[in-house]
């Protein structure tokens, strides 16, 4: 069926249309919530920086974090 | 177990304006530990105390960038929001919010206190949808189908001249695509900025940590209220319609991530 299965308030990763390729729900749910606790409006790619009150601004290179993704996409196997 | 307390620091998740949420019992935190209230100048900190050895600045910047320890964390962080969003209005805490002590956290609280009330009213009776869409063909037109042409020299069917000539056309093709879909993504946004308080335009996530090749054209976030869910999925199902070459997810209902920003965090 190509209509939205939208029935239930958690409509999470619910793909809506178009040709889809199953994707690990719990990777889809990581890059959506790591895009709103990191930051919002930040770069997933780049340097994010942290708030951390009371110590400093401390600046993360996600560089290392992505790599690690692309590790674990490769390890867990495409099929 | 050890008879010296270890040194910590307090893990802020959210504020809220409710004494103490009764979800908070028995609620696992980050780092597994509880999750407890800070009060102060009328409004609640949910927190928690974690370990200086893992949370100080230079280990928590190490840790960061530790893929499992990240995840572990956020989810950890998410659960504790939603649980506290789940039984009233919210403002969810940038991940790493630290303080040193409750006095840190009860300070930053007093200094916030009107941004932070004002914060929690926009979002009050309001949930937040995150929609993404993606150009659902990653190189249009249909090189899938073995329309894309065939180097020359094989068969006799191919001069070089045409060749280019299709190649051009193909080209051609592939700019209008791009542009019909970046056209979509104006119009979706409008729509359903239409139906919301308010939306929030995002950058794009990365393919790489999205796991797929599918160029993203849209990652919004759109604040609405509690009893528009049913308007926001007819809008989204007759988007899918118009936009066949748009792929759209809708992500939700979340805690006001988006919408939690006080102004000075807005400046650059």
């Amino acid at each position: 069926m190509t209509g939205p299965a939208m029935t239930g308030p958690a409509m999470t990763g619910r793909v809506v249309t178009g040709p889809s390729r199953a994707l690990p729900a719990e990777r889809v749910a990581l890059v959506d919530l790591l895009d709103r606790v990191l930051a919002r409006g930040v770069v997933v790619t780049g340097d994010v920086t942290l708030s951390i009150a009371d110590v400093d601004l401390v600046t993360v290179n996600l560089r290392a974090l992505i790599a690690s993704v692309s590790t674990l996409a490769e390890a867990g196997g495409r099929k | 177990m050890s008879a010296v307390t270890e040194p910590s620091v307090v893990w802020a998740y959210a504020v809220t304006e409710r004494d103490r949420p009764a979800c908070l019992d028995g609620l696992e935190g980050v780092g597994g530990g509880p999750v407890r209230a800070v009060v102060a100048a009328g409004l609640t900190a949910i927190a928690g105390d974690v370990p200086l050895a893992g949370f100080g600045e230079a280990a928590l910047r190490r840790n960061l960038e530790d893929l499992g320890w990240l995840e572990a964390t956020a989810r950890a962080h998410h659960r504790v929001i939603e649980a506290v969003a789940g039984e009233g209005p919210v403002v969810p805490m940038r991940l790493a919010t630290i303080y040193r002590d409750d006095a840190g956290a009860a300070a930053a609280l007093a200094e916030h206190a009107g941004d932070l009330r004002a914060a929690i009213g926009r979002t009050r009776a309001r949930k937040e949808w995150g929609i993404k869409a993606y150009a659902a063909r990653p190189d249009p037109p249909d090189r899938d189908a073995g329309s894309a042409p065939r180097p020359p020299g094989r068969a006799a069917a191919g001069s070089g001249a045409a060749y280019l000539a299709r190649r051009r056309q193909q080209l051609t093709a592939q700019e209008r695509a791009r542009r019909d879909v970046v056209t979509s993504a104006e119009l979706i946004h409008a729509r359903l900025a239409g139906l919301a308080e308010q939306s929030r335009l995002h950058p794009p996530q990365s393919p790489q940590l999205a796991g797929h090749r599918m160029q993203m054209i849209l990652n919004a976030a759109y604040l609405l209220a509690d009893d528009r869910d049913d308007d926001l999925a007819a809008a989204v199902t007759d988007l899918a319609g118009r936009h066949p070459a748009v792929r759209i997810e809708i992500t939700g209902p979340w805690p006001p991530y988006s919408f939690a920003a006080l102004p000075e965090a807005r400046q650059p």
